[in-house]
This record gives structure tokens, sequence and C-alpha cells, in this order.
């Protein structure tokens, strides 16, 4: 097991690096030079030219890119200039944030979503079956930041359950009961739409292997039914299933930046369109890799969970 | 009497493993050299057990895979390049799943279209004259033409793909457990149509099953393979009623027969030799009860017997039981 | 064409999917030509007119902007990106993937991993890092939409791809001589198609949402300009004061996305051909019974008898009678074989008898099964359960299929133990091995602890066996436990089964479509044919003297070993759709002896109860036997 953990953390290192490609050949595409926006067009040439050098922009590109990417291995992510702060720490505390944010619907979405789905699959086309896919598919056609607004509007405007934004009391103690009352919405909102999703691909992965001859036996055995369907099905259903939670994952981390946007939560999807707007180029960039990287490591943790599972994918 | 076809050598190795750049990891040898002749006319069977090579070796035969090693002679021509543009026209297949070898969303008249169209560049009258006269030979209605594969029956989708292989006016014919697929009194229906489509075009067949009673029914000769080598050669009448591998007699003794008491000829449960670690030697000797030293150091090749039957095996039967 | 509009139609939600999506498309296109103030022009002084108002029938924004205006040039907007977003991404994604799981190879190799390395990112980020490249802006929103999405086409239409690519008909392109081109553009493609339109329809509503998104960010459409996302996302500061500017672009967006997502889950249903026959039903734990008339009495006092069993499969409107009355008795310790060729009912008369058969679409629609006296037919599901593995155990076809494939292969027996008596762990996992040692497993105390994918198949089928023992069943129902194995293999699984039911007294049922599987194994047979019983009883005589026509012809036309070269007798014709069968005879079409009195009515079991019993009545004779 640690073999296949390594062997896949060592396989993860090109995709890294293509990672790090991508975003270098994305934001080289920007029209312009950075040191003008940098530095705003009143700037004189002297001092741009300066500040090109001390970025290494005069260098040429593929020069550019291995500087980069050996300051990024020291942890030097750069800095960022609407801030004045160093990129890396900043992307560290937001991330915190969402993180725990993304964290905690991940978590929801997860059990939820299998949850329903695999209640649907049991009892297709029964009333519960009805009623979920009718929630479900309401869950997957809202978007999840006029969503946000509007769990606002009623929990924290009209019936005063929940603070209206944040993820910390302005005045008063920086608690868990604290956190949690000003995550729950924002976490809520965020889970709907991936809970829909998965919650779809798990209703159809269960009738996919109720149909298998192996269910057959497993009722020709005299195996009791909720056996059936939560020991065996589920079990077979799972690996299906497990690959879409990785996708979903994503999906979440998405979509953060939304809910964010709407619950003024301090996480990187706000930092992020607020240094997109504000073209602080090393922010986004530094954000970007952060992130994208810590979403393949999460991946990898996906695919030793599916190993753990499936005894038919060699270690 | 002419050769139809002659393989020398003709070997498929199979990369397991592979990677990006650079060699692959392990090779599996799929079909070990094999070197047969098949006369004009005759029906060639060709049995073996799952995995034994039969399906790679039909379609090595007809290009669709490129052999490792050998050479292919049809008429006397050697084939050098594997483009199934060039064998399409001397050498046809006859698959094993009818329905799923029919594009479903072609009319059957499309399907029988494209040979003559992309192989002999006809013209749409002659097509269509030369299709009304394939289809009256396999016994299809001309209605057939524009319907789509999915509204025939597994024995009317079979005689199709026969109708499309004959089209391409080649001379040979793979046929791979053409009728496995289908149900035991159709299946009868197709054997009987192959033995007359034969002798009223002057066919010749490679005939692959893992049938033996299918086999011993429609062919001339018979080679059995197992592990991906030719085992043993030999008449149809005497393959399996006077077996000279053991391997051959295991297949004749385990076949199921009106008549005969049940019996294990092999008690234990043995299993097909490992293809990526394969024995040294015999592959057979495993199971063999006649296997000595010799067996274990190098497979023993194909030799004529004295009767005529091809065996490869230091120690055959006599041929008496 | 017409067919996939029809099964649109009869799928109501979709219907109204389309209906609501039709109307919305129609009114975004008459936008430009309806009576609508103009949606830029600011006045301030009117701002934040509610709802109803005078002259603003949606109200007005924080700019005073006529909102239903702004909501009707926000939707054309917010659709047009939609669709092109979903197109462009499609046709490039598809390409990519065609490409890629046709040629395969290194060609697949290199494009994947750069899929792979696209797909590593949160799909938000790679649109991010786009947008933030170009600059914000409704046509960079719509390029970064439609480029994260590329990977998911790319993947989802190569999977399909190396499935068509795989196909037999491809290779027989081929050799018809067609080029790679050709292959692509008329075998692929046409196949492909459906995928992609489902793809497609399935994910526009999400490509809305996407758009939408950024517009909301404010890296989308950029003032004065609105799409659906930028009245939301300008409405936002005024939330709490006038709700009314959020709800009426939000709500538009959950009415267009919900109406697409309708549309996209029927035209997937419509044009998915598994769910066309209705496959994706689950089989519930027992099968459906449904007998409107009285239930046969218990006609002798075998082990198990089957009296006048019907069951039938009902897809759409179509009733497929797979078993149309069908009696049989087993003696403890009898083998009793069913032979008969696909679609004769073999399966499904064994399945019926614990309630196995699949329902949807399957029911039991008559007759009885008596398990020492008592009807097992409708009987309650604990009962049906409790009896299932313990007293009636089931080998079936493929081992490789009926085994889980996540469990050991000791886990499943262990839970065969444990299903009806419950022992404790460690005492199961013994009990498990001898069983294991019992259908002569080598090395059991290994074994026990291998999945199904690391034995062969005739391993495989002997842990199917061990698992049927589990519980000393009195009757054992294997259902054509060898065709799936090599010959050599399936002889070392029938002397196997024959010795361990001589040792316990067990009775077997043994279904299969081999005449010498029968002769070797069974005390009796019965022989099927749509549906029915024709022939039954001593192995024997019916194997020597068959007096049904059909079993007479189908013996004939199976050769066997040891016969040499020869000329098959054909059965012409081919057996009859159990949907429609015939009056009389449903043999008779294909029969040499017909006479009309075949086809009038129906025909009888008969003969002596215990021999040879026959549906015929022109049965074969010794004499006319010879002559056939």
């Amino acid at each position: 097991m640690a073999g296949y953990i390594l062997k896949r953390l060592v396989s993860a290192i090109p995709v890294l690096l293509g990672i790090s490609v991508i975003v270098f050949v994305i934001m080289a595409m920007i029209p312009g030079d950075p040191a003008t926006a940098i530095l705003g067009s009143y700037a004189t040439p002297e001092n741009v030219e300066k500040l090109n050098r001390d970025l290494g922009l005069d260098k040429p590109m593929v020069q550019r890119y291995f500087i980069w990417l050996g300051n990024m291995l020291q942890g030097d992510f750069g800095r960022s200039f609407s801030l004045n702060r160093a990129v890396l720490d900043e992307v560290m505390e937001r991330f915190g944030a969402t993180l725990i944010l993304a964290g905690t619907s991940f978590v929801l979405c997860s059990i939820l979503g299998i949850a329903a789905g695999v209640v649907s699959a049991a009892r297709q086309y029964g009333f519960a079956d009805k009623a979920i896919t009718f929630a479900v598919l309401l869950g997957i056609s809202i978007p999840s930041f006029f969503l946000g607004m509007m769990m606002i509007l009623i929990f924290a405007v009209q019936l005063r359950w929940f603070p209206v934004s944040g993820m910390w009391p302005i005045y008063g103690a920086r608690d868990l009961s604290a956190l949690i009352s000003h995550l729950t919405l924002p976490a809520l909102a965020l889970a709907v739409v991936a809970t829909g999703v998965i919650a779809r691909l798990s209703r159809s992965a269960m009738l996919e292997v109720l149909r298998q001859d192996f269910i057959r036996t497993a009722r020709a055995k005299g195996v009791h039914e909720r056996s059936v369907i939560w020991r065996h099905a589920l079990r077979a259903a799972m690996v299906s299933i497990i690959p879409v939670l990785g996708v979903q994952a994503g999906f979440v981390l998405s979509g953060a930046v939304y809910i964010e946007m709407v619950f003024q939560w301090p996480g990187v999807g706000r930092m992020l369109v607020d240094a997109i707007l504000k073209r602080d180029i090393l922010l986004v960039q530094g954000g970007v890799v952060f992130v994208a990287a810590c979403y393949v490591l999460f991946n990898i943790a996906v695919d030793v969970a599916q190993s753990l599972l499936d005894p038919r994918i060699k270690t | 009497m002419t050769l139809a076809l002659r393989l020398t050598g003709l070997s498929k190795d199979f990369p397991v493993g592979k990677r990006l750049f650079g060699p692959p990891r392990a090779v599996v040898h799929a079909v070990q050299p094999v070197t047969l002749d098949v006369e004009e006319g005759e029906t060639l069977g060709i049995v073996g057990e799952s995995g034994c090579g039969k399906s790679t070796l039909a379609r090595i035969l007809v290009g669709l895979l490129q052999p490792t090693s050998g050479t292919i002679e049809i008429a006397g021509k050697p084939l050098d390049n594997a483009d199934p543009a060039v064998f399409g026209r001397m050498i046809q297949y006859v698959f094993q799943d009818p329905i799923s070898s029919l594009n479903p969303r072609k009319t059957i008249r499309q399907i029988m279209e494209a040979p003559l169209r992309h192989l002999h560049g006809m013209s749409a009258d002659a097509r269509s004259a030369r299709i009304r006269e394939i289809f009256a030979a396999v016994n299809l209605r001309e209605e057939f033409l524009d319907r789509y594969p999915h509204e025939f029956s597994g024995g009317q989708a079979q005689r199709i793909g026969i109708a499309r292989a004959l089209a391409a006016d080649a001379r040979i014919l793979i046929l791979d457990e053409p009728v496995s697929a289908l149900d035991v009194s159709v299946q009868a229906q197709v054997l009987n149509l192959l033995a007359d489509l034969k002798t009223q075009f002057g066919l010749t067949y490679l005939f692959i099953s893992h049938d033996l009673a299918v086999v011993e029914a429609v062919s001339d000769r018979v080679a059995v393979l197992y592990f991906g080598a030719v085992v043993e050669v030999g008449p149809a009448e005497q393959v399996f009623a006077r077996p000279r591998h053991p391997y051959t007699r295991l297949l004749a003794d385990s076949a199921p027969v009106v008549g005969r008491p049940l019996s294990a000829p092999e008690a234990r449960e043995t299993e097909l030799p490992d293809p990526l670690n394969p024995p040294r030697g015999c592959a057979f000797r495993a199971r063999c009860a006649h296997a000595s030293a010799l067996c274990g150091e190098t497979a023993p090749a194909l030799e004529q017997q004295p009767d005529g039957v091809w065996v490869a095996c230091y120690h055959p039967l006599t041929g008496a039981g | 064409m017409s067919g996939f509009f029809r099964l649109l139609a009869r799928n109501r939600l979709a219907l109204a999917g389309l209906i609501v999506m039709g109307l919305v498309v129609l009114l975004a296109l008459l936008t430009p030509l309806l009576p609508l103030a103009d949606p830029d022009v600011t006045n301030t002084a009117n701002r934040f007119k509610p709802p109803l108002s005078e002259g603003a029938l949606l109200g007005t924004d924080h700019l005073g902007r006529d909102l239903l205006s702004r909501l009707m040039w926000g939707t054309r907007l917010s659709l047009a990106v939609g669709f092109a977003a979903a197109v462009i991404a499609a046709t490039l994604g598809a390409a990519i993937g065609i490409i890629a799981g046709f040629y395969g190879g290194r060609t697949d190799n290199v494009i994947m991993r750069g899929v792979d390395m696209l797909m590593a990112f949160p799909y938000i980020l790679l649109a991010l890092a786009i947008v933030a490249a170009l600059g914000p802006g409704l046509m960079n929103a719509l390029i970064a939409v439609a480029a994260v999405n590329i990977p998911f086409f790319a993947r989802n239409i190569r999977g399909i791809t190396v499935g068509i690519a795989h196909k037999e008909f491809v290779d027989a392109a081929r050799l018809s001589g067609m080029t790679d081109a050709r292959i692509i553009a008329t075998e692929v493609l046409p196949n492909v198609v459906p995928v992609i339109v489902i793809a497609m329809s399935t994910t526009v509503g999400w490509m809305i949402l996407e758009t939408a998104g950024l517009s909301f960010l404010g890296l989308g459409s950029q003032p004065p300009q609105a799409d659906l996302g930028s009245m939301l996302g300008e409405a936002r500061s005024a939330l709490i004061t006038n709700p009314h500017t959020s709800v009426v672009p939000g709500v538009m967006i959950l009415i267009i996305v919900m109406a697409i997502n309708l549309l996209g889950d029927g035209v997937r249903d419509a044009l998915d051909p598994r769910l066309k026959s209705g496959a994706l039903s689950r089989p519930m734990p027992t099968t459906l019974v449904d007998r409107s008339a009285p239930v046969p009495k218990p006609s002798d006092d075998g082990l198990l008898s089957i009296t006048a069993l019907e069951t039938q499969f009902r897809v759409k409107d179509r009733v497929y009678r797979a078993v149309g009355g069908v009696d049989l008795h087993v003696e403890p310790g009898e083998c009793l074989g069913i032979i008969g060729e696909s679609g004769s009912g073999k399966s499904v008369t064994a399945l019926s008898i614990m309630g196995l058969v699949a329902s949807p679409p399957g029911v039991i629609t008559g007759g009885a099964a008596y398990y020492r006296g008592d009807d097992l037919i409708g009987a309650p599901y604990e009962v049906l359960r409790s009896l299932r593995g313990r007293h009636v155990a089931y080998i079936f076809q493929d081992p490789l299929a009926t085994l889980h494939p996540l469990y050991t292969v000791g886990d499943q027996l262990i839970e065969a133990v444990r299903a009806h008596h419950p022992t404790p762990r460690a005492e199961a996992r013994v009990r498990a091995i001898s069983l294991l040692k019992s259908v002569r497993i080598p090395n059991a105390e290994q074994r026990i602890d291998s999945y199904p994918h690391e034995m062969s198949g005739g391993m495989r089928q002997r842990v199917g066996i061990a698992m049927a023992l589990a519980n000393d069943p009195d009757i054992i129902i294997a259902d054509e436990p060898t065709t799936a194995l090599d010959v050599t293999v399936q002889a070392q699984i029938l002397s196997l089964l024959n010795d361990l039911r001589r040792e316990r007294g067990l009775a077997i049922i043994f279904i299969t479509h081999d005449f010498g599987v029968v002769a070797q194994l069974c005390d009796r047979v019965a022989v099927m044919y749509a549906g029915r019983i024709v022939e039954g009883g001593p192995t024997d005589t019916i194997l020597n003297a068959p007096a049904h026509p059909y079993t007479s012809r189908l013996m004939a036309c199976v050769p066997e070993l040891g016969q040499g070269r020869r000329v098959l007798a054909a059965i012409p014709g081919l057996p009859p759709a159990v949907d429609n069968l015939p009056t009389g005879c449903a043999f008779a079409d294909r029969c040499h002896k017909v006479q009309p009195a075949c086809r009038t009515a129906d025909i009888p079991l008969s003969g002596p109860s215990d021999g040879n019993r026959v549906r015929c009545i022109f049965p074969m004779t010794a004499s006319s036997e010879a002559s056939a």
C-alpha cells in the first residue's frame, strides 16, 4: 500500500509540472506588460524597465518559466503588489478559510448525496424516489449564488437564525460555535448542487449494480435485502461513485468562489476575483497553482481510497 | 492440389504494461510460430480452448493484426503489408457475434455495398446486380436490404455477415466461431449453408471453434491449438477418434457424449500455464501423464508421424484408443 | 427520428421542459420586436421601483432601468452565450475524443495526458486564469467556459469511441477496404452522435449557469450590457433593501436551467437504447406475483412440485409469455434436466421457483411451486428469504459475474453460512474452508482469502457450488453452470456435481442446452420449447426414442463427437416470438409432420405419469423416426 501511494505521488509530478506550464502559458498571453499594469500608466519608462528587470521579464519565456518554477519550489511565490504581502502567506491564510467552507460542504454533499441516491434506487418509482428526484432536479438547476442570496434573505434577514455574512463575528469570541453559526448557511448553499449531482450518479450507479448477477446470487443465498442494498450493492456502486466524489470536490472548490462572494467569506476564491479585477497577476498565478496542486494531492487520496475498495486495482 | 494459403513461422507477441516511451514491461507470446498449409477447396478446422490464440491467429490472417514474425502466402504469392484492403480481396472474415459485426446505423444495403465499392470500385448498377446474386446464394430476401441490423435474428444476421464476406469475392474465408452465438437449431442451418457455398463458389475455409463436435462435422483436417502453438494436425475423422497428442486426447475425452458415462479425465483442478511466465519445454507437461525429463527442456516440434498425422509431442500416443 | 420525438413526447416532464424552453427561446428571439423600454437607459429618479409599478411591470433597478426589459435582453444574451459555449465545447471535445479513442496507442496516450492535466484543475481556477489573462468580458467568459468543458467532453467521447473502435463492424469495414477517415466518418461518428447530443443536452444548463456565474463575479458581461448573471451581481448590494432586483433574474435562471435539465433528461432517455426497453429498472427482492386464476392444488407429494407455472415479462405494451404453464416435480436425490434453446423459458422457470426473476419486467401470473407442500409462489418475502439458500440453492452460469467482485470468496461463503445460521465468524470460516475442500479446491486455507478475479473460471464455479452447499440444501438448481467453461473444465465440474449429489442425496434441477450433458448427468429430462414442456420422461427413453418431433429433430441437428464429417439435418425457420404465440402447437410452423389439427387448439401433455409424456398429437413412432 505504501508503495502504491508512493507510486501515485511520483506520477503526480508530471501533472504538477503540467499545471505550472499551463498557468504560466495562460499568464504569458496577457496583452501589454505586467510592469505597466503594476505601476500604472503614469509610470516613467525607466521605472518600468527596472521593474521588468527585477521581475526577470526581459529574459526569454523558457528561462522565465524555470526561474518562476525554481522560486516556487523554494516557497517564493512572489509579492502581491495590491496587498503588498508575500503571495504564499496570503494564499495559505485564505485557503485555510476556503478549506473549512469547502471541506464541510464536501462532507455534507457526499453523505447526503450517496444516502439519497441509495434510497432513491432501492425505492425506484416509489414516493421517496420521486421526491428525491424532484429535489435533486431543483438542486442542480438553481445557481448556488442565487440560492445563497435567498438563504441570507430568509434565514439571516427574516428569521435571524444565522449571521448575514463573514466568517467570524465582528465583536465577540472567535470560538467554534461562532464559526458554526457563520458556516451553516454558506456550507449548505455550496453543498446543494454537488449533493444533487452525487445523488443522481449514486442512484444510477446503484440501479446499474442492482441488475448485476452477483446481486441475484446474494438474494439466492438468502441474504437479507437490507444487506443486499447496503453491503453488496452500495459497495460495488462505490467503485463508480468514488471517482465522481473526486470530480465533485473540484466543483465544490469551484462553487466556493461564488459562495465566498455572496457571504463575504475570506477565502481564496474571493481573493482571486479581487486579484483579477485589480490585475494582480502574481497573486492570481500563485493562488491558482497552489490550489490546483492541493487538488491534485486530494485526487491521489481519492485514487488510494479507490484501490482500498477495489482489489482488482493493482497496487 | 494447389495451396490456397501457406503460413510460415507466423507468430504474434503482445506487449504487456506499455509505457509511454521505452520497451514494455513484459511480452506475451499469444501465437508461437505456426507453420500450416491449407489446400484449395479444403476446410481446415482449428480448435482450442479459450486463450489458446486461435482468434489472434485469425486476425493476423486477414491483416487486422500485424504478425511479429513469419509470412503469409496466398495462392503462392507472399503478402507483406498488413493492409486489410489488400487482404480483403483475397481473404475474408466471418465474425463470431453476427449482430455486433453489423453497424447498427447502416442499412444492410449500405453494409453490402462497402466491399463492392471500396475493394472493387464497382458502379451502382453492377453493385446492385452483384448484391442480388449473393443474396440469392445465401437464401436472403432482397427486401431485407433496406432494413437495419437490429431487425434480424442471430441466424439471419450471420447470413448477412457471410454475404458481406462473399461480396469481397475472396477465395478464402476465415470463419471465427461462426455459429457459437447461435441457437442449436439455427446453428445447423448456417453450417449447411456454409457447406453449400463452399461447393458453389469453390471456397477454402479456416473454421475456428471451441466446439469439437462442430469442427469434426465440417472439417477435412483439424489443427489443435494449445497455449498458442499447434500441437496436432490431422484428418478430421482421425484427430478425435484416434488422438495422438495427450492434449487432444484430453479434449476428446472431456466432451460430453450421449451414451458415454460421466468421467473426469482430470480429477484435479488444472490451469493453463501463466502467459507472462511460460514454462520451459512443453506447455502441456504439467497436465500430462506421459511427461518425461525431455519434455521439460525444449518444446517438441510439430513432426509428421508415419500415418501422416503431425504431432508436437516426444511421446505421442499410439492411436489405438 | 420520429420515434425519438414520440419517446420524448411520452415523457411528460420532458415535454413540460420543452414547452417552457420553447417559450423562453421564442421570447428571447422576439425581444428586439417587443415594445420594451431601452434596457440601458438610466433614470436615477425612478430607482428601485417595486414590481407592478406603472410603466415598469417588474419594477426598476438601482439605476432606474426597467427590469422587465433588462430581463428579456439579459435572457437573450445568457441563452446565446450558454448555447455557444456548449456547441464549441462539444465540437472540439468530441473531435479530440474521437481521434484519441479511434487511433489509440501513443496518440491516445499523449492527448489524454493533456486532458488529464486540464482536468487536474478545479475547473473554475482554469476559467479564472483564462479570464485573468484575456481580461473581463462576456466573450472571454464564453471562451473560458467552453475551454474548461472541452476536457469533460473529450474524456466522455473518447470512452465511447474506444468501445466502438473495438466493435467487430469496424474490423469488417477495414476488410471492406475502407480508409480510416471514412471509417471515422461513416462507422464511428453516427454511433457517437447520440452520445454527443446526450452530453450536450445534459450540460447546456450547466454552461448557462457557469457563464452567469462569471458575470455574477463581474468577470463576464460588462456594464451597461447585462446578462442574467451580471444583473444578479449588480443587485447583490441591494439584496436586503430591494430583494426584487435579485429575485427577478435569479428565478429566470432557475426556470431556464430547470427546463433545460428536464428536456436534457428526456433527450437522454429517448436516445439511450438501454432505457427504451425499460432495462434500467432495478429488480425487486422477489418477483411480482399476479395470479388471477385459482391456485392449483398440489398434485403429488414430491420434494418440489411445480404446477401450471406461468411467468410473463411485461415490457411497455407487450407481454412476453416466457413460461406458459409448466409442470415439474423433483424427488429427493433425483437429477432432473431441463433442456431447451435460448428463449425456451428454461431459466425463467428455474428462477421463478424462488422468486428470483427480475421484476420489473417479470411477473408470475399463474401456477404454484410446492416445496414440501408449501406454495412458494407469492410467499411473503421473509419466508422466501429463509428458504433461499437454506433448502433450495442456486448455481448460476457465469461464475465471474455471479460472485461479488469486491469480497473475498471466504467472505461470500461465510455470509452464506451466517445468513441462515447465526454462527461466530471464526466458526463460519472453518465451515467455509471445509466447504472449499469438499468441492476439491486445493490449498483451501489460502484460497479462502482470494478474490474471484484471482481465480480461474473452473475454480470460481467450484466456489459457486460450495456456496450453494453452505446450508446443506435439499435441492440445487443449476442454471447452465458449465456453459461458460472450457470443455476440459466442464468435465471436472460435471463429475464433481455428480459425486456431490450421490454423497449427499441432493436433488438437482440441471438446466442446459447440451444433450450430452443431460445424458451423462440426469435421471429424467424435460424438453422445453417456447415456454412449455413439449416432452418429459426418463433420460434414456427420451434420448433413444424421442416422441416429440422437436426433440427428435433437435438431436439430429446437433453434431456429436465421434460421428465424423456429415451433413446436419437442420430445422427450418426460427422459434416463435413468445409475445405472439400461435394457437395450437408452437412448433407447427417448423414441423415436417404438421397437420391442420396441430393449429386448432391447445395440445395437452399426455402420456403415463411415470413414463414419457409428450405434447404432440402425432408423436414420432419407431417407424416414422427411421424415415425422418
